[in-house]
């Protein structure tokens, strides 16, 4: 991009942060990062173990075949090879059996990490292990493989054309039948489905076709709201497949010792990794052991880790030597997980002051060849909270491809709605006269706003949303009405657009675990089953815990990325949220080390537990008098036992969390609790994101000028951090709206965009050099330290803002997708209208 | 709205026409062009390509470090599995993310894009090489620790060797400039703001010890 000519601005002054807090809301080195300075800190491929053997992949060179036949003898029968991993030796997949004792059979489409059918080109069937990487390359390329070639498909409206080709041998959508004898939908099936002719008939004017869906919901009088609408809008929307692209791939480590087995490998949750290892492995979680300390990001694609990781650990037990296994970035964009692109369609009326009246959404979501991801729902949810329409449809189908597999990518089927709905209401707001921010602000939910379908007769609703509050605060902060009224837009060739665009995503979950030990020394550990994948919430939620114990964060130490160390039952680090879910844990756990050192004392001082308190590291009457330190009531419990030093465990926490005190038992003051304060409402974060482009309409190019996110995200924990996702999500966003994409060659079902180059993530030169975010800090009501999870709203808040920006320099008739290159913009500003096939996906 | 798009919509694929493709784009089975040997590990068993490795001296982080290396081998995997200096990462193994990115006479280079053996004699400088011996970080390293300058940090290496190469140049950078000058590496955490707030911390750190 263009950016000579980007003004230099000063950083505007951070805002305080945690008032009456001496940690909460305060700035801090966390104790992991001395370790990624100085190059010690060790991610999966830094591993070393004697002996160590490599392993390749044979990647499917086909879309969808199936393997007839190896030929492996002359690879294996080269010197330093020693071992074949084919889809013959994986373990039969295990059943899961949850915490409330149901047992859910194991899809028969569920992903294994080897295949005799690849579903996709890229899908791994074989890996070989040798002495070093460069034999088990050569080894691979000495395979030869009979393919049966199978019909297959790269476009969902392909597939759902009357006698398309379908992506699985049993169809081409994910589908919920009720479950017997149950009211709520049971595990996904794939079946097939075909739209007619006449549904097809759509397309040729360039409108999404809308033909039956498995799913559905509505609420409100949608015939009546567009009928008293001043103006109905009708528009087809495509929106990106991007892949994760996290810097560091799934690369794993693995080896095996006494019938246990070890793997390295990033995570977004060192807790939840260890049970899902188990089950692709069948075996029982005794028998893992899982070390992630740093993981180098994640955004959805590492949730439990990849299934790929079994297969270091089936070739070191094959071979009884530890075994490296690197993923290329080639490698990555296949295996790597991605976000699914949608076709989608809306119609939406307006009155005249611009408040939604009527919205009828549908969207088609390209899932890929396996397990259904959940953002066709997501969409609807999120669209109906965030935009409050008066009355909706949602209609949706999950599509199945030969296409890599997705998973959940930041804000996942959230940015994917509210960036098929931004652009149509930032044209409604032109067509009304009406201002962007004040069609926003209409629409704004608040309070307790409700949303989704309704669940007998009644909509669910958030917890709290201040949403009005932070679009006002960015508007101002933002100069808002100072860059509208700034004329003329135009400068010779260049234009400039400002934009503004709304997003939420879910800010929490509950009902999860939290441990510490506060040591004879004086000294807390605070244990940490949360993934290090770089949000720093491994370390930051403890910090409550802190706060409520009045301890010194010198005193304390996070234990972190190691199933060894005894770790409580923790949520992933996945839809943001651990801040608001590990907030809670740790704030309950300190509350029961707050009661445990009252009851200490008073056995050991006499008078009553609740004639005590704590503060400054100590335990000590009320107004005065006895007392003892931490230090000294910790090998008080220790003397006494039982509940105080993790002998007895709550009843009430996850069996992984009393495995873990029964390990602590006897080292200190244990205390553990479950999360089990109420919540009314579910509990999302909120963000109003403003950008201003500038576009040379010569060129094509464009280059952001400013950039702000505005967020409602409760209690600010720690600023950095919270600045880093702000921004740092709005970047992922950002990328979607000016080029990042899938590009397939749809005849041959070959990926083309396979390295960072052909689908490349905003560098440095592609945002402004003074990005700015600021939060309002107004705790959410429904939770102890009134903070939530931030990492998901601000992406679509970023993609939004770009293209409505885009739209407001050059008008409604450029693009119909995103992202928008100089390529469309020039060819469409000529034409005048947009100039890309409206519909086609991965182009 | 354009009024003949249905043409464009992909035709049915023929079994001929597909083959005739696969065979045509017969790649993916490769998947070659990030690789390490260690012949050392092979244990006296005979290779079959002939690829020879020879002893040489390197000069990282002030050692010199005598190594066996193949003449195809790039730095980065000389440095991550021969001298067990890690704290290089591969974001790609092809120069297109800097996390490789190592000092060759205080010149950032992708170590994964240069052939060891051809740094012989050349001073080579790690993220591991940049505090000093008593354990005090260098200007850039307290710069980011200053700030909280990175999230998963897997980035953090290349873009730190990158500025402490990038300062030599140009000890007083706007931030416009610096941005310019860490540009060859990627962020997928994407917070560059913050980024570039630490490393100007560090140019800054750096002025200043060298006043004081
Ligand atoms: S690993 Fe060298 S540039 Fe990416
Ligand atoms: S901090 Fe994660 S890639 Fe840069």
């Amino acid at each position: 991009m263009d950016n000579k000519k980007v003004v230099e601005t000063a950083k505007t002054a951070e805002r305080p942060y945690g008032a009456g807090y001496k940690l909460i809301g305060k700035n801090y080195t966390t104790p992991d990062l001395y370790a990624k300075v100085t190059g010690q800190a060790k991610y999966a491929e830094d591993f070393r173990a004697d002996g160590m053997l490599f392993c390749k992949l044979l990647l499917s060179p086909m879309p969808h075949a199936r393997v007839k036949r190896i030929h492996a003898d002359e690879a294996l029968a080269m010197p330093g090879v020693k071992a074949i991993l084919t889809a013959n030796d994986l373990p039969a997949p295990a059943d899961t059996l949850t915490d409330n004792g149901t047992v859910i059979k194991a899809s028969k489409w569920g992903e294994r990490g080897l295949t005799n059918e690849p579903v996709y080109q890229g899908e791994p069937i074989l890996a070989v292990a040798a002495v070093d990487e460069l034999t088990a390359a050569e080894a691979i390329e000495k395979m030869e493989i009979d393919f049966e070639p199978l019909p297959f498909v790269t476009d969902p409206l392909d597939t759902l054309r009357p006698g398309g080709p379908n992506p699985r041998t049993d169809g081409n959508v994910w589908t919920r039948p009720t479950a017997p004898g149950s009211q709520g939908p049971g595990a996904p099936v794939v079946t097939e489905l075909k739209w007619t002719k006449a549904d097809f008939s759509e397309l040729a004017k360039g409108r999404l076709p809308m033909g039956k869906t498995p799913d559905e919901w509505s609420y409100g009088d949608l015939d009546s709201g567009f009928k008293n609408a001043a103006l109905v809008l009708d528009e087809t929307f495509v929106t990106p497949d991007t892949s994760h692209q996290t810097l560091e791939t799934r690369s794993a480590m693995a080896y095996w010792q006494n019938g246990k087995v070890y793997i390295h490998t990033g995570t977004q949750s060192t807790a939840q990794t260890l049970p899902a290892i188990a089950r692709w492995l069948n075996i029982s979680p005794d028998n893992v052991v899982f070390i992630s300390e740093y993981t180098g990001g994640g955004f959805g694609s590492k949730i439990t880790g990849g299934v790929s990781m079994i297969i270091a650990a089936l070739l070191a037990k094959k071979t009884n030597t530890p075994v490296m296994m690197r993923i290329s970035r080639e490698e990555e964009t296949f295996i790597g997980r991605a976000r699914p692109g949608f076709q989608g369609r809306m119609k939406v009326g307006f009155s005249k002051e611009g408040r939604i009246t009527a919205l009828d959404m549908f969207v088609i979501c390209d899932n890929g060849p396996y397990d259904a991801v959940g953002d066709a729902p997501s969409s609807g949810r999120i669209v109906s909270l965030l935009y409050q329409p008066q009355a909706m449809r949602w209609r949706g189908v999950t599509v199945l491809t030969n296409t890599p597999p997705r998973s959940a990518q930041s804000s996942p089927g959230g940015l994917q709605g509210i960036v098929i709905i931004e652009p149509i209401i930032a044209k409604a707001a032109r067509k009304l006269g009406v201002d962007q921010v004040a069609i926003r602000r209409i629409n704004c939910p608040e309070g307790k706003a409700p949303f989704g379908p309704l669940l007998q007769g009644k909509q669910q609703y958030a917890t709290s949303a201040f949403l009005k509050e932070a679009l006002d605060r960015g508007a101002e902060q933002f100069r808002w009405s100072e860059r509208i009224a700034r004329s003329p837009k135009r400068m010779g060739s260049k234009v400039r657009g400002v934009g503004v665009s709304l997003s939420c995503y879910v800010g929490g979950t509950i009902g999860f675990d939290g441990l510490l030990v506060i040591k004879p020394d004086g000294r807390i550990a605070f244990q940490s089953g949360i993934g290090n994948l770089g949000t720093e919430s491994v370390m930051d939620v403890h910090r409550a815990g802190a706060e409520v114990l009045g301890v010194p964060w010198e005193k304390c130490d996070v234990v972190w990325g190691n199933t060894t160390k005894s770790l409580p039952f923790t949520c992933v680090s996945g839809g943001s949220q651990t801040t608001h879910a590990m907030t809670r844990a740790a704030y309950a756990t300190a509350m029961d080390a707050k009661k445990k050192l009252q009851e200490i004392a008073a056995k050991k001082l006499g008078g009553k537990p609740e004639q005590y308190e704590v503060a400054n590291e100590r335990v000590f009457r009320k107004g005065g008098g006895a007392g003892m330190t931490l230090a000294q009531a910790a090998k008080y419990a220790i003397q006494l036992g039982g509940v105080y030093d993790g002998h007895e465990a709550p009843a009430d926490v996850h069996k992984l969390t009393k495995a873990s005190v029964a390990a602590l038992a006897g080292q200190g003051l244990v205390a553990a609790a479950k999360d089990t304060y109420p919540r009314d409402g579910s509990t999302f974060s909120y963000v109003a994101s403003f950008a201003e482009v500038e576009v040379d309409i010569e060129t094509g190019k464009y280059y952001i000028v400013d950039f702000l996110a505005s967020g409602d995200v409760g209690t600010v924990i720690h600023p950095r951090a919270l600045g880093g996702q702000m921004l740092g999500r709005s970047t992922l966003g950002i990328g979607h709206a000016i080029g990042q994409k899938w590009v397939f060659d749809p005849h041959y079902g070959q990926m083309v965009s396979k390295r960072f180059y052909q689908s490349k993530p905003p560098t440095i030169l592609d945002v402004p050099v003074d990005m700015q975010w600021t939060a309002l800090d107004i705790p959410d009501p429904e939770t102890p330290v009134g903070a939530r999870g931030v990492g998901e709203p601000p992406v679509a808040g970023g993609c939004g803002s770009i293209l409505n920006a885009l739209s407001d320099a050059l008008g409604d008739e450029i693009f119909q997708r995103a992202p928008v290159n100089a390529d469309t913009i020039l060819t469409s500003l000529e034409a005048g209208r947009p100039m890309q096939h409206p519909l086609m996906a991965h182009i | 709205m354009t009024e003949k798009t249905s043409n464009d919509a992909p035709k049915a694929v023929s079994r001929r026409n597909f083959i005739k493709g696969v065979i045509t784009s017969g790649v993916a089975v490769s998947s070659a062009g990030y690789l390490f040997r260690a012949s050392t590990l092979l244990h006296g068993q005979q290779l079959t390509g002939g690829v020879g490795e020879r002893l040489i001296t390197l000069n990282v982080n002030g050692q010199q470090r005598r190594v066996d290396v193949m003449k195809q081998e790039t730095l980065a995997s000389t440095l991550r599995y021969k001298l067990g200096l890690t704290g290089t990462k591969l974001g790609c193994d092809r120069a297109e993310c800097g996390s490789c990115t190592v000092l060759i006479d205080d010149i950032p280079h992708y170590s994964c894009s240069v052939l060891a053996h051809t740094v012989r004699g050349r001073k080579v400088m790690t993220i591991e090489g940049l505090a000093s011996a008593d354990g005090t970080l260098h200007p850039v390293q307290q710069g980011v620790i200053d700030e909280q300058g990175f999230q998963c940090a897997f980035c953090m290496s290349g873009f730190i060797m990158t500025a402490v190469g990038y300062l030599k140049t140009n000890p007083n950078p706007t931030r416009r400039e610096l941005a310019n000058g860490i540009s060859g590496c990627l962020c997928r955490c994407q917070d560059y703001d913050k980024i570039l707030t630490a490393l100007m911390r560090g140019a800054e750190n750096s002025r200043r010890s060298k006043l004081g």
